[in-house]
């Protein structure tokens, strides 16, 4: 039975994953389209219904499909297949630490809304998102071909420049939160500030969420920081890819871009915490209270995640079709010279903060 | 410093600025999606094959060859459309007419529109006022070249 609910609960996670990352295409065409006074992709349609192009990622899909699936004659044809679903999974791979919602009791049992409740959970996303970059490396490698290869190794000099702010900028979250379990810093920011406040992690931390949305925006490498691929002029590390292996280094960025999210709310704004509401409903500052039974509490927590992880998803879009890309130099000078002071002075402000306040 | 702290706030003033966009046409989509009619629009493209510009007047689009009142082609084969032509499209052949006042006619005359650069110079070169360009067809893609080639009825319409 405990076997049944780990893969009902990794179905449906991977599934939540897969659709969101589907319609994360779709979204990113029409919030461009809007930002820019257009309507865009509205032509897909099944029998002529086109519902504003819901359909347009299955017909990317299927064009995808039937694409000549190419492997140049000169390249390592065994690294150069392996390196798409290297970065693939390592993305993948990590919705299993994010938590969904609180526990739900059904017939006696207590099911955690989180695939993997792992105590070093967020260690596990950090790590498995670094691993990705195998897969960038391994394709510029093995495409051999010297521009592929720039791109890989501009992807390695990028995510060097920002890993190292990623992990700083959450340590001070970490000595706030005493737990590296994604779950417990969840439920950690269900209470209160001064008694009304949410206490959500971006408030302790706001220092630390800016630096952590910065690295966490070149980790992803769209298009501020876009240096490893440069879709629009420079040639990046999946040059000599097409087709379905494209998809998936495509796929991966806007699964990055969902992972991305997931993080920023359950570390800094809440995870599935609705302000105000506890395991048994709400119960307002200004002292009213609102009982609610369980099932409705835990449908209204699933809900509270997914708007906010669709509203950084949506920032996420705002940025990239905002900015124009930085230059290396000032890109480097970003991470090592701004982020990295940053960091290091929110985790020594932090220490002091805490000190005091003890 | 205060430099990079200036452009730091000129960057998040960029973000507002896509995102008013973003918000302004969001209400007016979702206005016109619950039917309320709005002067202004939340998208200023024309969606092309269902609604469609008006072609302004002076627009130079297919061309056409004018008749006389009895039905025969204006054109008196005088070559000069074919001499200006800077794309070399315009193919003439001439041949003889009974009436005295006319003398020629065109045979042949041919209009390869897949060379032909839509100048105009044709038109103001006719001493009759035989060829013009106002049908406001502006669609004529073909899937084979040998189409895009017009011959004198298709250009007498």
């Amino acid at each position: 039975m405990d076997l049944l609910i780990a893969f009902i609960k990794i179905v449906f996670a991977l599934v939540w994953f897969l659709v969101l990352t589907l319609y994360l295409t779709w979204l990113e065409r029409k919030e461009s389209a809007v930002i820019q006074d257009r309507i865009g992709a509205n032509r897909a349609n099944i029998f002529g219904l086109r519902i504003i192009g819901l359909f347009q990622p299955f017909a990317d899909a299927i064009k995808m499909i039937f694409k000549e699936d190419f492997v140049p004659a000169f390249a390592n044809k065994f690294l150069h297949t392996l390196a798409p679903f290297l970065s693939f999974f390592f993305v993948a791979i990590t919705v299993s630490a994010i938590p969904f919602g609180d526990k739900l009791d059904i017939g006696g049992r207590s099911i955690n809304l989180q695939v993997l409740d792992l105590n070093a959970g967020l260690l596990f996303i950090l790590a498995m998102l670094s691993l990705g970059i195998y897969g960038i490396i391994l394709s510029g490698w093995a495409s051999r071909n010297r521009f592929t290869l720039l791109g890989g190794v501009r992807g390695a000099a990028q995510l060097i420049s920002y890993e190292v702010a990623l992990g700083l900028s959450l340590i001070g979250l970490i000595m706030v939160y005493p737990s590296l379990r994604l779950q417990e810093i969840v439920g950690f920011q269900g209470e209160n500030l001064f008694n009304w406040l949410p206490k959500w992690g971006v408030l302790l931390q706001p220092l630390g969420f800016i630096v952590f949305f910065f690295a966490a925006l070149a980790e992803t490498k769209r298009v501020p920081f876009d240096l490893p691929e440069g879709e629009s002029e420079i040639i990046g590390f999946f040059t000599e890819y097409g087709g379905l292996k494209w998809g998936l280094f495509m796929m991966t960025d806007f699964m990055e871009i969902i992972i991305i999210s997931c993080l920023a709310t359950t570390l800094f704004f809440g995870g599935w915490q609705v302000p105000w509401m506890g395991s048994d409903g709400f119960h307002f500052p200004w002292g009213g209270t609102w009982l609610l039974p369980h099932g409705i509490v835990v449908l209204f927590q699933l809900f509270a995640f997914n708007v906010k992880v669709i509203f950084f998803c949506w920032l996420q879009i705002l940025i990239r079709w905002t900015y124009p890309r930085y230059r290396y130099d000032q890109l480097m000078d970003l991470g090592w010279k701004v982020l990295i002071p940053l960091s290091l002075i929110n985790i020594v402000g932090t220490g002091i903060m805490i000190g005091i306040l003890k | 410093m205060i430099d990079a702290l200036g452009y730091f706030i000129e960057t998040i003033k960029g973000a507002f600025i896509t995102a008013r966009h973003f918000i302004v046409n969001m209400v007016y989509h979702v206005l016109k999606v619950l039917g309320i009619k709005t002067k202004r629009k939340g998208a200023v493209t024309i969606q092309y094959p269902e609604q469609r510009k008006e072609i302004a007047r002076r627009h130079r689009s297919l061309h056409r060859l004018m008749k006389r009142e009895d039905g025969k082609p204006r054109c008196v084969s005088c070559m000069l459309c074919v001499t200006v032509c800077p794309s070399e499209c315009i193919h003439v052949e001439a041949s003889e007419d009974p009436d005295p006042e006319i003398q020629k006619v065109p045979a042949k005359f041919t209009i390869d529109l897949s060379r032909c650069c839509f100048c105009g110079f044709c038109v103001e070169a006719c001493p009759e006022d035989a060829i013009r360009m106002d049908t406001s067809k502006v669609e004529f893609a073909e899937y084979a070249r040998p189409d895009m080639i017009y011959d004198l009825t298709k250009l007498l319409g």
